[in-house]
């Protein structure tokens, strides 16, 4: 199944599903090359579900538990629509858990998320719609964490869950920075699920160019830019300005000294990574490996 | 007849100009003869600039000297939205630095939707020694390194707002940087912030500024701590609590309720985060004062939050999560006939299925049993057109009317219909209306309602709405009094645009995003008109120099201006230059 699919401008198909996963089962072959993966070259997860595709560390996350509602397929290059509102994220992810089952047949596979959050609402997101101020939206969030955490009887005390740490995220070839606010996030997986929304785009490159709604597929530059495998690594700058490699100390160290995400080329994360995997072993009390 | 201007000394008429305020007023007064120019420009103390690059700072300092007061806009409004990237622009580094050094006597600065730096703030409370306003909206950018160093050295600070800014937070211990001697606060907004401020530090604060009037917490403020810092502030009018959760104790309930009564002068409450049910009665035996309730982040149940409501007789404001529902308005519309503002935010913005009991029927009864309703706000996930028929009906005297129907493209429910007649009732009964959003299923059709009768309309939002470039031909043509349009994902394209280039030079700004303009037609726009900066965002296929000229645009700014292209253009924002 593919788990790019066609959706129409903003994203709500409101053609039959079939009729959607029809139009790009042809691509399926080619898509499946081309599919964003932030993990070590040569790493391959034997199974192309549905899941998470974002490598942290060299390891290979195909963690069924990981959040999925990939979004891509747009009309534009960098389209609203295919991008998830990253700030919105935290109702995906946490929604993203919520519902039992995707509503529609042409919803990629949700699979189950970790345990703070149930099941999700299948929708696919629009960026900036329903049109709510960041400030309300993370405001929101937190109640719905808190009030999460009250159930599991883990009580958080309002300064806890409330604020924000926005830092900003580039990617290597990207026109543009987007930001995240690290507090929406509780592990490494929801952040990577993030940052493979935000960032799928830059990396399947533009579905059509032209003519509104979207007649067309896939033009042919944009199935040339397609044949890429795209494999990133994301580091991170801490408080002392040194880049590490993010996924190595635990998440709140990880929070309270990231101040900003890069994801790296493949290419130039080889050279790093091997490292990373050698110091593995004697950095067993040494949080902090240096990649630079 | 012309030696009448030279009648009056230019005192009398500096005098005489000094009554007038309203910035309109004064533009006007300005363009009588170059002698009035020259004498109002001397004595204007105020200016509020809606775009901060429609005009440059060297420009506004060359010629107002004596500005007293500035107020800035920055970003489009989208980007409340997220539909702005990161590092577009709105720095206002330059304006601080340019009014460093030509008004010393500054006293005011408020700064929305800006780019702000901690070397700006600390260059505003070095340069400026009588300064007393700074309101920071929807602001980021900067920390609370920078807040510490306003708060050490602003002797005369009145008002620190920080509204809905994004603040870095180091730490809580900048609000200690008020030296002991500092008296003058009368306004503190910090409920932005995320960390703990210094208890200890507010309290001294409070302690030493008799006049503060108006106090919102962040939400890190406990609920226990809120009766300590009420004691110390007996003026208050306006009070955004913390945290409105604590174990349910009778002492700190009736501790609270007590506070709350002490502060005679209370009349608008906020905050509210967590609420529990059982300490909302608190506010009972003041409801009566209140004219101001915000409620949207109090995410209790219905029949507490219509307990309360119905409590406050005299409310004027009310802002409310779709907790409420509709029975709830109905009890506001029986109990608060002075109501002028209603605004209900969704709880579940993203759910698929409604999951709670609010529609339309909630705002048709507020609209029909509060007579001073003007300005509504209403997310919702059914509309009708009889609905909104109604609502027209019963207030012509909206001025500001935003719906938000939760699914893009929503037709009538009832009908299965556009609700274009619907919006196009109320843009006819309310002639008066200044801004309107719309949302639901829409034609063209619409958009020819607003042409005809939105002549007062100086704001219109528009998302996934229309059939064609006439939609916004009708717009634009229609709306005499325009100021801003933003559209998003609309059939919107080149002719419409072209065809009323002109109209868009008596605009403040026009944004467009995923709709059907070319780059063509952008560079055609740009090329034509010098007066308009036309700004492409441009994605990852490059700059559209290199595009074909039929490539369509993603997103897209324009804003008149007088200051020529902006100097701070990011790589990716793109503006026409050559032949």
């Amino acid at each position: 199944m593919s788990r790019l699919l066609e959706h129409d401008y903003i994203g709500l198909a409101e053609k039959p599903s079939m009729e959607i996963s029809e139009k790009s089962s042809h691509l399926n072959l080619n898509l499946k090359e081309t599919e964003l993966r932030l993990g070590l070259p040569g790493s391959e997860s034997p199974e192309r579900k549905p899941t998470n595709l974002i490598s942290l560390f060299g390891k290979d996350l195909r963690n069924t538990n990981a959040l999925k509602n990939l979004v891509a397929g747009s009309k534009r290059g960098f389209s609203d629509d295919a991008v998830v509102d990253f700030e919105g994220k935290i109702n995906n992810t946490h929604k993203a858990s919520q519902s039992a089952k995707p509503k529609q047949d042409k919803k990629p596979e949700i699979s189950e998320t970790n345990d703070h959050v149930s099941p999700p609402s299948s929708k696919e997101q629009v960026v900036g719609w329903p049109p709510i101020r960041s400030f309300r939206r993370n405001t929101m969030a937190c109640s719905l964490i808190k009030n999460k955490d009250d159930d599991e009887e883990e009580e958080r005390k309002p300064s806890e869950a409330s604020g924000f740490l926005y830092v900003k995220v580039s990617m290597d070839g990207a026109p543009y920075l987007r930001k995240v606010d690290l507090r929406m996030y509780t592990n490494y997986m929801q952040l990577s699920s993030a940052l493979e929304q935000m960032f799928t785009c830059f990396t399947i490159g533009e579905c059509n160019s032209g003519g509104f709604p979207g007649k067309d597929g896939l033009s042919e530059s944009s199935l040339r830019d397609l044949l890429h495998v795209s494999v990133h690594v994301v580091t991170y700058e801490d408080k002392d300005g040194d880049w590490m490699l993010v996924g190595d100390v635990p998440w709140e160290m990880f929070t309270e000294s990231c101040r900003r995400l890069r994801i790296m080329k493949g290419s130039e994360a080889i050279g790093l990574a091997p490292r990373a995997m050698e110091k593995k072993g004697w950095s067993h009390n040494n949080n902090c490996r240096r990649i630079k | 007849m012309p030696r009448i201007a030279y009648a009056f000394p230019d005192e009398v008429l500096e005098h005489v100009f000094s009554f007038i305020h309203s910035d309109q007023d004064r533009n006007a007064i300005s363009l009588v003869c170059k002698s009035w120019y020259e004498i109002e420009r001397w004595c204007r103390r105020s200016i509020f600039v809606g775009n901060c690059y429609a005009v440059s700072p060297v420009m506004v300092v060359k010629r107002f000297p004596k500005l007293r007061s500035i107020s800035l806009k920055g970003k489009p409004h989208f980007a409340d939205f997220n539909l702005v990237p990161e590092d577009w622009g709105g720095y206002a580094c330059p304006w601080i630095e340019a009014m460093a050094s030509a008004y010393p006597w500054l006293e005011e600065i408020r700064l929305k939707r800006m780019v702000l730096t901690d070397e700006s703030l600390e260059l505003i409370s070095k340069s400026f020694k009588n300064f007393q306003v700074l309101v920071l909206s929807s602001c980021e950018g900067f920390s609370t390194d920078g807040l510490a160093a306003i708060a050490a050295n602003c002797r005369n600070l009145r008002e620190l707002d920080l509204r809905e800014s994004e603040v870095e937070d180091l730490s809580g211990h900048w609000l200690s940087q008020f030296p002991d001697s500092f008296t003058s606060l009368v306004s503190l907004n910090i409920s932005c912030l995320g960390s703990e401020v210094s208890t200890c530090a507010l309290e001294r604060l409070l302690a030493g500024c008799p006049n503060l009037q108006s106090l919102r917490l962040n939400r890190a403020v406990p609920l226990e701590k809120l009766v300590n810092l009420l004691g110390r502030s007996p003026n208050l009018v306006e009070l955004g609590t913390g945290a409105y959760t604590s174990e349910m104790q009778p002492d700190v309930f009736s501790d609270l309720s007590r506070a709350f009564v002490g502060c005679k002068q209370l009349k608008s409450l906020s905050g509210f985060w967590d609420a529990m049910p059982y300490y909302l009665p608190a506010v009972y035996p003041i409801s009566s004062r209140l004219t101001s309730l915000n409620l949207s982040y109090a995410t209790t149940e219905s029949p507490y939050l219509v307990k309360l409501v119905s409590e406050c007789r005299n409310l004027q404001r009310l802002w409310v999560m779709d907790y409420i529902e509709d029975s709830g308005l109905e009890a506001l519309a029986v109990s608060c006939k002075d109501l002028r503002e209603l605004r209900v935010f969704p709880s579940d913005p993203f759910g698929l299925e409604p999951n709670v009991a609010l529609t339309e029927r909630g705002l048709v009864s507020v609209s029909e049993g509060c007579p001073e309703l003007q300005s509504v706000l209403y997310f919702c996930r059914q509309m009708s057109n009889a609905a909104l028929v109604t609502i027209a009906r019963n207030r012509p005297n909206m001025t500001r009317f935003r719906l938000c129907i939760i699914e893009p493209r929503k037709p009538d429910y009832l009908t299965l219909q556009p609700l274009d007649a619907g919006f196009g009732a109320i843009v006819e009964h309310c002639k008066n209306l200044r801004r309107l959003s719309l949302s639901g299923l829409l034609t063209d059709r619409v958009f020819e309602y607003i042409g005809s009768y939105g002549k007062k309309l100086e704001m219109l939002s528009v998302a996934f709405a229309g059939d064609s470039d006439l939609g916004l031909h009708y717009v634009l043509s229609g709306c005499d009094n325009l100021r801003k349009l933003e559209v998003r994902d609309c059939p919107f394209g080149d002719k419409a645009l072209l065809a009323n280039a002109a109209k868009l030079e008596t605009m403040r700004s026009l944004w467009m995003s995923s709709c059907n303009v070319s780059f063509g037609a952008c560079k055609l726009l740009g090329q034509k008109m010098p007066r308009l900066n036309v700004e492409v965002i441009i994605d990852e296929r490059g700059p559209p120099d290199s595009m074909p000229e039929s490539c369509l645009v993603e997103k897209l700014y324009i804003y008149r201006t007088v200051a020529g292209p902006r100097m701070d253009m990011p790589g990716f924002v793109w503006r026409y230059t050559g032949p």
